[in-house]
């Protein structure tokens, strides 16, 4: 099986990758190629001129601060073995186990992740739950998209066509939250059928501050559940908010398609929920963080 | 649709090949290195039948381009036996009989010397679960686990005494 013909291109700088993108007529950018490849294989995809940004310097790597910022060219691999992320962030790393094998992630990157865009992929949802903004750059300058405008439809994201994603920063909850991604799968490293992330962070009076709940696989882009959440704060998380508001989680939209139907999915949100937000509220630190 | 000249380390040797940029690394290693050990099955990622190591770490060969591995040092399970010596993993997939047809062998082998050399000391959910990227259709996997946790300390104290 083979792609059709294309050219390679393979940029050393961001400046270069970005004037080739611009110029070349029917170009794609390559990051990863654990979709991509795949697709061209398969000829789901064509391309004429293949920009291989792999060798593109400053596009990897991982800075933390008050925010996260991940260069779009760090590979999954390095993202889950990152011992600093991993202790800031522990949610990032719990996503990842299920994202693909070994061999993918090793290979796979979060900017190439975040623009195929599958819409059950879980870096998009973690990027969503932790209202990611996503730094994109074109010869007409940067520019950043807020993760809530970021997708435009199906496998689609809202960038132009010149546009290049060079990194994501994740807005992380308080230290000592708690957490929780779970997730139904066919097969381990599939794509999910749904899966759930959370993050719950108390205050010093042992009540939830801030609490975060995202749907992946429901429909086209990762679903934040703002309605569950307001429903959260100000309560300890007793069973039975957490009863609420995976009743809420339980009433979304879904599609249904080859792997589920819209009833089994909501089913499926309902009781993820649940579990994930007690397992946050088990892993949180409570009222002994601001 | 010009031909990209590429140099690659393959199994310590060096190689310089004019191809085609649409020629994935597992046919190149395949059809222009006639390394027919690296396996192709599904050739859109599924099976992991044609995993092979790129400067350590395991990739599918189908969907990594070969000039994306210009520069890089590659091994396929050409490069895992000494002459006549195999390596303490496959001497234990011959002794826990963990291949019958022997497909998804080179994939399995490949894989498994990524993830012993970060694993030394692997628990066997662990593996059934890394493995879940590696399709067999044949042992049930049973046998390949087997052999894994064998060769995990042996490939350790290779690594050390080499070191």
């Amino acid at each position: 099986m083979k792609a059709a013909r294309f050219d390679y291109h393979r940029p050393a700088t961001r400046a270069e990758a970005l004037d080739m993108l611009q110029t070349l007529e029917g170009a794609k950018l390559l990051a990863g190629g654990q979709s991509l490849v795949a697709m061209l294989n398969m000829r789901y995809a064509f391309v004429d001129h293949l920009i291989d940004i792999n060798r593109v310097e400053g596009l990897a790597g991982i800075a933390l601060g008050d925010t996260i910022r991940i260069g779009a060219m760090t590979r999954q691999r390095d993202i889950l073995e990152s011992p600093a992320l991993k202790a800031r962030l522990p949610i990032v790393a719990a996503a990842l186990n299920f994202v693909g094998h070994l061999h993918t992630r090793n290979r796979g990157t979060i900017g190439g992740s975040l623009g195929h865009m599958d819409p059950a992929a879980e870096l998009f949802g973690i990027a969503t739950l932790l209202d990611a903004t996503i730094h994109v750059e074109s010869r007409r300058g940067p520019r950043d998209v807020a993760i809530a405008d970021y997708p435009q439809g199906y496998m689609t994201p809202g960038l132009d066509p010149d546009e290049m994603i060079v990194g994501v920063t994740l807005a992380p909850p308080a230290a000592g939250h708690g957490w929780s991604f779970l997730e139904f799968a066919q097969r381990h490293g599939d794509f999910a059928v749904v899966a759930v992330g959370t993050t719950l962070a108390f205050d010093s009076a042992g009540k939830v501050a801030d609490a975060r709940i995202v749907l992946c696989g429901m429909g086209i882009a990762p679903l934040r559940l703002a309605e569950a959440e307001a429903l959260l704060v100000g309560t300890t998380a007793e069973p039975e908010a957490i009863a609420a508001a995976a009743e809420i989680a339980g009433r979304q939209e879904a599609m249904s398609d080859a792997l589920a139907s819209e009833t089994y999915r909501r089913h499926l949100a309902g009781v993820l929920t649940r579990r994930a937000l007690t397992e946050a509220r088990a892993r949180a630190s409570h009222g002994k963080v601001q | 649709m010009s031909a990209v000249s590429i140099r690659v380390t393959v199994n310590g040797t060096p190689f310089e090949r004019e191809v085609e940029p649409r020629t994935h690394l597992a046919d190149f290693l395949r059809h222009d290195l006639g390394l027919t050990g690296t396996h192709l099955g599904c050739e859109h990622g599924v099976c992991g039948a044609c995993s092979v190591l790129v400067d350590g770490r395991a990739v599918r060969g189908c969907l990594m381009l070969a000039v994306q591995a210009d520069g890089a040092e590659v091994t396929t399970v050409e490069g895992l036996a000494q002459v006549e010596q195999l390596n303490p993993l496959q001497e234990a997939f011959r002794e826990f009989h963990a291949l019958q047809c022997g497909f998804c062998t080179p994939g399995m082998l490949t894989t498994l010397m990524q993830l012993l050399e970060e694993h030394p000391e692997p628990s066997e959910e662990m593996l059934r679960e890394e493995l879940s990227g590696n399709l067999c259709r044949c042992t049930g996997y049973a046998g390949i686990i087997r052999a894994a946790m064998k060769a995990a300390p042996l490939l350790k104290a290779q690594r050390e005494n080499a070191a």
